[in-house]
């Protein structure tokens, strides 16, 4: 669609360009996904293995310090982006094709079928998410973890973290379903919709070549606002220690040892400051980075 | 008024609903919750627990015996307070989380509606910086890294406030802000917006021309109009608010059901974790009919 330079998507590309406070949040994001994918490498510190130093103050050898084994934060603050970042975005994903398929299937169909899926929406609204998260994650390690144990004891990380992003994002889709399905009823009136149904273009190529292609700014747009959330999410769950377990690391989980050490005695301060304030610029960054895309796709909206 | 009572009679469906998912999922799992960890039990102890709490009859009449309770309100006995019913248990708990949702409640309206009518009117410094502070906080510091860093700086760093626990309106402090400043962020975000739109329309300006006081234009005019989004806010605040609760109690060591919750995951105490998801979905439904009902009188084009 980019390429001639009317198109809407380069309009919208120009009017994100502009957002001062969007380009800053996607500098900040792409600043914080490198070092997450390669920091880790280029550190060359194993972020799981104990060291003779426990509760070292940042300085030289730990630039933020180490934590109650002796582990390097830093290394540990790297690796746990990594999988807020990569839980963050599939589980997006993973609420993105749901919220897609259901918004399209309702508003496309119309009638009955719109009206009941609709009502499944509204049904699911008014249920606490995270409880539904926490259910699938207890389903997840008494059911599944166990007979994977087993068979592939080394799997079990990777697993959990699949089921998490599959909780999470099973959970997420539901204003995406909305917005699509209220996108499609729109574009469905269109005279060019309109002329490939009367030809008989059948549904697969209807959809995929006709549809997608004009809602994908709207996709974009929610699913880049919806990475925060689920990035909340999976932090929240690890912080309980519901989400990732030990050795394994996630920015929710640094967070919640940080606060586990904090005590009138000894104030411990790096172990909280560093993957909390990490936590708090990249919720500003993504959020920022939605905002600004909401505001160069929907013109109109911009001071949302 | 009609959607209004079919919503309610949804209620108990929708409670069914939950009920039946969740007995069916919980009890799908492998292993019962006598079974682990803890050396097996004599097959005499063993079937006189199972007796006990029923698990020897079929699949299909325990699900009727746990419905037919729960028709009466009674959720049985919890698994792992041994002595303790699960109503015992909300009886104890739900005063303490009550008191803290509500309190959390009046800090975020009772700060948010202010700092957002007094930003909008764009006449006071203090109202602006607050409001930059408190966006600041509700875009990128979730509740499980304002609690601890509250508790880091004005527990342990300034000793102003106790640490951890409840009771006395000094324990209370920290909890209620660590959850209540979040939502006063979206709160007063609602609130300028509604308030820039009502400023604006041709109805406050006839006020004005009829030569009222700013004042009287204000409160009689602009107000009730403006609070509507905030209103309508308030429904998936609640349900917000809840998931804070989990983290807040967990970070401060209340006693009350957020903590339950969470600790009934990790012992697997499958009827109060059923109770608690069946008395959330309740609550949040209550709650979400009364906004409905405000939202109806403060502006009756809604519904009718």
């Amino acid at each position: 669609m980019i390429g001639s330079s009317s198109s809407p998507g380069r309009l919208a590309l120009e009017r994100f360009l502009r957002d001062r406070m969007a380009v800053a949040g996607l500098v900040v994001l792409v600043l914080a996904a490198l070092a997450a994918g390669i920091g880790p490498l280029l550190l060359g510190i194993d972020p799981d293995r104990a060291g003779d130093l426990a509760l070292a103050p940042p300085g030289a050898a730990h630039w933020m310090g180490t934590d109650i084994h002796g582990r390097d934060l830093l290394a540990r603050v790297l690796i746990g982006t990594r999988i807020s970042l990569a839980v963050g975005a599939v589980g997006a994903l993973v609420s993105l094709m749901i919220g897609v398929a259901w918004g399209v299937v309702a508003g496309a169909a119309g009638g009955r079928t719109d009206a009941w899926l609709m009502r499944v929406v509204d049904g699911l609204q008014a249920l606490p998410t995270v409880v539904w998260v926490m259910l699938g994650m207890t389903l997840f390690e008494a059911g599944l973890a166990g007979r994977f144990a087993q068979r592939w004891p080394d799997a079990l990380p990777v697993l959990r973290l699949a089921a998490m992003m599959i909780c999470l994002g099973s959970v997420s889709w539901l204003t995406m379903a909305r917005v699509i399905r209220a996108q499609t009823l729109v574009l469905r009136q269109r005279p060019f919709l309109l002329a490939a149904t009367a030809l008989g273009v059948p549904p697969v190529r209807w959809f995929l070549r006709h549809l997608l292609p004009n809602l994908s700014g709207v996709i974009l747009v929610y699913l880049t606002l919806s990475v925060p959330s689920v990035v909340l999410y999976e932090s929240f769950l690890s912080f309980l220690g519901l989400g990732v377990r030990p050795p394994q690391a996630s920015l929710g989980s640094l967070i919640a040892d940080g606060a586990s050490q904090l005590n009138p005695i000894r104030v411990r301060w790096w172990l909280l400051v560093f993957p909390a304030g990490l936590m708090a610029l990249l919720l500003a960054a993504l959020n920022s980075v939605g905002a600004g895309l909401r505001a160069a796709f929907e013109p109109r909206e911009g001071s949302r | 008024m009609k959607s209004w009572a079919s919503r309610l009679a949804l209620v108990p469906v929708l409670l069914w609903a939950v009920a039946t998912l969740c007995f069916f999922l919980l009890r799908a799992l492998p292993g019962g919750p006598f079974d682990r960890e803890r050396p097996a039990a004599s097959r005499e102890v063993e079937a006189a627990l199972r007796a006990r709490y029923h698990w020897d009859e079929p699949l299909g009449r325990q699900y009727l015996r746990y419905l037919g309770n729960l028709a009466r309100g009674d959720l049985g006995p919890s698994l792992k307070y041994r002595n303790h019913s699960v109503n015992d248990l909300l009886g104890q708990t739900v005063p303490v989380s009550l008191s803290l949702g509500a309190l959390a409640f009046a800090v975020a309206m009772g700060l948010g509606i202010p700092v957002g009518v007094f930003s909008a009117l764009g006449r006071n410094r203090w109202a602006d910086a607050t409001a930059s502070l408190l966006t600041l906080v509700g875009v990128c510091v979730p509740v499980f890294v304002l609690g601890p860093l509250l508790v880091l700086v004005f527990a342990v760093g300034l000793e102003w406030f106790p640490v951890a626990l409840w009771g006395g309106w000094t324990r209370a402090v920290l909890p209620t802000l660590t959850l209540g400043l979040y939502f006063a962020a979206r709160v007063a975000r609602w609130m300028r917006e509604g308030m820039l739109e009502v400023l604006q329309s041709p109805h406050v300006q006839a006020a004005r021309a009829r030569g009222l006081g700013e004042g009287a234009v204000i409160l009689r005019h602009v107000l009730p109009v403006a609070l509507v989004p905030v209103v309508s806010y308030t429904g998936p605040m609640l349900a917000d608010l809840l998931t804070g609760s989990f983290v807040v109690e967990n970070v401060f060591q209340i006693p009350g059901t957020g903590a339950f919750f969470v600790n009934s995951f990790f012992s697997r105490d499958y009827p109060l974790m059923m109770g608690l998801v069946l008395f959330y979905c309740l609550v949040l439904q209550v709650l979400s009919l009364i906004t409905d009902l405000l939202l109806r009188w403060i502006d009756p084009r809604i519904g009718s």
